[in-house]
């Protein structure tokens, strides 16, 4: 049942031409177990947009890439919307301003599960619940402006999984959302996961949002791979300094103040 | 002069660079190549072209040299059609600039002056204008100029708009300068580049407004333009479409020269403008 | 259909003022017109003397103050009287009605010609920005666009009513031909295929130009790359997702183009020998008939704002987002 789902093997990733091309990922080997919850954590350009997008085959032109991309778990070339579902960082862009949110989730399953339109649409709804968007039959003919942020990434999450998906991939899906929404998102998400037995990879610079709920935690800078192993012995035992450095500057409401006021 | 550099390295603007520039060489060199009046009779009439060297486009009705005549036609063309839009523009930008900046009553009413502008045809107002005014060429300028500059003014008066929000002109109203001094050194220079790049639209519309009325006889009759001998060659399209056909084929090609032009033009402007950022 | 009314109500309100400046301009600059249509008149009749001449602008209104004879035409215009059109000696409504259907029939045919043909062309090369079938398309329509429609009006008659003999050569229908109903609906269309033609290839050039580009930056869009990690099927990215966005830009330059459409019917009614509204501009013109350029003006005005309303109706339904702030959707 656990068997290897997605395996990567000395990915690289390079923009641009030749040798004056910035390496966005530079020779990664990770394997990604099926069904677990796997966190990417990074600053920016550390690489792990550029690892799901290399992913998904969603990398802007101009982008080569070495290496390889093997998936044990499929046995056939991997399929986007089929195989697995993605989510973007900003949900007021990632849906279509002109189209209705039900038609946006409907298409996907239409495509892939050939159902008419009539079925793909029960099942927009069904997953409309699921997301818990209140009033679902409203929101099938609503549009994305009608929505508020986190709602909208909902809606982005329900038209991502609409096909079944064994892979959910969420690239800063919490990143540009209100704190207390990022939590509902998160708890969302692991819910979906638990239930459907998907496969989660969860990119995200929060190193404490991400470690509250996934398995496992893979740690990216500078395009390179750092470490990667269990939630527990991360945290507990990071084998790098840079580790040890993102988990110490983490910030809560019990950490000393960095400035400290003089008293006059 | 990077920007030129820039713009004859794409093939839009270096074809459209060329071809502007064959017309100003042929409209300045006009009195060199074909010395004399245009609209004198020159030679045997209805003439084909490429029958005799010495009128190698032929002659029309009247015994007049087509060459001449589409020479001298480039003149007319290129200044009318650079002078209306000039006058447009202009017109266009202090309208806006100063609906944009004051803003309140003064901006609605000149609004609605802008809209009267643009829901007359334009081309219908210049005719009205050609023909109730006169004929001579600062007439038909205005008349073209009168059609156009609505657009120019809405755009600026939206570029105005937004720049106004922006920060840099907040804080040069906070270190206390003079409105009019904003307006000119901070609002106007970022206002400029997209309006610009609609001048090529208006040049390339003032160019064929000007033949179409002179086609309909609306023009200045006493010099030689592109318009006026597609309309003299409608009478022979039977038996010399020739000359019909060869001042209309220039006239789209100048139109295509400012087209390919100010399409370079945007991209040489357009790679700056994002550096610049 | 709230939204819809909404619109109307604040369209027509901010109309009149409008309409007002262009009423005010056109009547002084016809003012400025040295000699009237009376002067016109008498010099086609070959010259009169003086009394006829007081006779004559007597009847016709013309010795009153210029304000005068402003505040008579605009109270006339309130009751929708466009006066007497001293060329013609007729109602200049009545001559405005009686020619406007073939102008509204031409611009409506070139309209949706252009309009249909330029936006799917202007799809098919949007599909894939920067391939050869683009680049060969906007070449193509960058030429079109650049030739005048009036030459191109000549050309076409050149080529298919004298050379080809394909299709008549003036007109809009066979005259005294006697024929009716779907017979006469043919005689028709086909005097109409030239002019038509004529107008609707510029057109449709500019359309197919503003559709690639729509398309073009629409591709950029985050939700088309959401489109595509959803594994959409290509056809359905570029329609529902791309075009779908890329329509409303084009739908915008309709309207502003509605303007420009009615002023080349000017010259290409001219060229074709149709008896149109714009063809009666150009003999407004001639015969220096004030009153009749006036109702010309102020309907083609009339004619402008309707079709902009129209447009903006069409816009507002294809785009939610639009009239969202007032009243909910």
């Amino acid at each position: 049942m656990s068997g290897i789902f997605l395996s990567l093997r000395q990915l690289s990733v390079t923009y641009g031409r030749g040798s004056s091309g910035a390496a966005a990922l530079d020779d990664i080997d990770l394997d990604i177990v099926a069904g677990e919850r796997l966190a990417i954590i990074g600053e920016s350009g550390s690489g792990k947009s550029t690892l799901a997008r290399a992913i998904a085959g969603l990398l802007p032109e101009g982008a080569t890439v070495r290496g390889e991309i093997l998936w044990p778990g499929l046995g056939h070339p991997t399929r986007a919307g089929r195989d697995f579902g993605f989510v973007f960082q900003d949900p007021g862009s990632s849906l279509n301003p002109v189209l209705t949110i039900g038609e946006q989730i409907a298409e996907g399953a239409r495509r892939h599960l050939g159902l008419s339109w009539k079925q793909a649409y029960v099942r927009a709804e069904e997953l409309l619940e699921r997301v818990r968007i209140p009033q679902p039959d409203k929101a099938m003919r609503a549009f994305p402006h009608q929505l508020s942020g986190g709602q909208r990434q909902r809606v982005a999450i329900a038209a991502a999984i609409a096909a079944r998906p064994a892979l959910l991939i969420a690239d800063e899906a919490t990143s540009a959302l209100d704190v207390v929404v990022q939590a509902e998102i998160v708890r969302l998400l692991d819910g979906l996961v638990r239930e459907d037995g998907m496969t989660l990879l969860f990119i995200t610079h929060d190193i404490a949002l991400a470690s509250g709920f996934v398995d496992r935690i893979a740690v990216f800078r500078n395009a390179r791979l750092v470490e990667a192993g269990s939630v527990r012995s991360v945290l507990s035992a990071p084998k790098s300094d840079y580790t040890a450095a993102l988990i110490a500057s983490h910030r809560d409401l019990a950490t000393p103040p960095l400035i400290v006021e003089v008293t006059s | 002069m990077s920007w030129l550099r820039r713009l004859l390295r794409t093939p839009e603007g270096a074809a459209g660079f060329v071809i502007l520039l064959v017309l100003l060489s042929a409209g300045l060199l006009a009195p060199v190549i074909s010395p004399g009046d245009p609209l004198k009779i020159a030679g045997r009439a209805l003439l084909a072209p490429f029958t005799d060297p010495a009128f190698p486009l032929g002659t029309d009705r009247l015994g007049r040299d087509v060459l001449a005549g589409l020479l001298y036609g480039a003149r007319t063309s290129l200044a009318v059609g650079m002078a209306a839009a000039f006058a447009a523009m202009v017109l266009g930008l202090c309208v806006g600039l100063a609906a944009g900046f004051a803003g309140g009553l003064i901006d609605e009413a000149l609004m609605r002056v802008v809209d009267a502008f643009q829901i007359v045809p334009a081309f219908l107002l210049a005719l009205a204008f050609v023909s109730t005014i006169g004929v001579s060429t600062p007439v038909v300028v205005l008349a073209i100029a009168l059609g156009t500059w609505a657009d120019p003014a809405r755009l600026t008066r939206a570029e105005v708009l937004a720049i106004r929000e922006q920060d840099y002109v907040a804080s040069a109203r906070v270190i206390g300068m003079h409105p009019a001094e904003i307006a000119f050194r901070e609002i106007l220079p970022n206002a400029l580049p997209p309006v610009l790049a609609l001048s090529a639209t208006i040049v390339a519309g003032a160019i064929l407004t000007e033949a179409a009325l002179s086609f309909l006889g609306l023009g200045n009759p006493n010099i030689a333009t592109w318009g006026s001998m597609i309309a003299e060659g409608r009478s022979v399209l039977r038996s010399a479409s020739y000359l019909s056909v060869i001042p209309g084929a220039s006239l789209a090609v100048t139109v295509l020269g400012v087209h390919l032009f100010s399409e370079g033009l945007g991209k040489a402007l357009g790679d700056d403008g994002v550096r610049a950022a | 259909m709230r939204r819809a009314i909404i619109l109307l109500r604040r369209r027509a309100i901010s109309s009149i003022p409008v309409l007002l400046i262009v009423v005010i301009f056109t009547f002084f600059l016809l003012e400025s017109a040295s000699g009237d249509a009376v002067d016109a008149y008498l010099g086609s009749i070959g010259g009169g003397d003086a009394a006829l001449r007081q006779s004559l602008r007597e009847s016709y209104g013309l010795d009153q103050s210029m304000f005068a004879r402003l505040w008579l035409y605009l109270s006339s215009l309130a009751r929708f009287d466009l006066g007497w059109s001293v060329a013609f000696g007729r109602p200049v409504g009545a001559l405005i009605a009686e020619r406007l259907p073939n102008t509204l029939l031409l611009m409506g045919s070139a309209t949706a010609l252009s309009f249909g043909l330029g936006s799917a062309l202007g799809i098919l090369a949007g599909a894939r920005p920067g391939s050869l079938r683009d680049r060969l398309l906007s070449i193509g329509s960058l030429i079109v666009y650049a030739i005048p429609s009036f030459w191109l009006g000549l050309v076409l008659s050149i080529v298919f009513s004298v050379k080809l003999r394909w299709f008549p050569i003036a007109g809009v229908e066979t005259i005294a031909s006697g024929k009716t109903g779907f017979a006469r609906a043919l005689d028709i269309a086909d005097h109409l295929v030239l002019p038509v033609g004529a107008l609707a290839l510029i057109y449709l050039a500019l359309f197919l130009r503003v559709m690639r580009s729509g398309m073009a930056e629409a591709w950029k869009l985050d939700f088309v790359l959401f489109a595509r990690a959803k594994g959409l099927s290509r056809s359905r990215i570029v329609l529902r997702h791309v075009a779908r966005n890329a329509l409303l830009p084009l739908v915008t330059m309709l309207g502003l183009q509605s303007a420009a459409m009615l002023g080349g019917s000017v010259v290409i009614e001219s060229i074709f020998a149709i008896p149109g509204f714009g063809r009666l501009a150009q003999e407004a013109v001639n015969g220096r008939d004030a009153p009749l350029l006036m109702g010309i003006v102020v309907t083609s005005a009339v004619l402008v704002i309707s079709v902009n309303f129209l447009v903006d109706l069409v816009y507002a339904a294809l785009d939610p987002r639009i009239g969202a702030s007032e009243g909910g959707a």
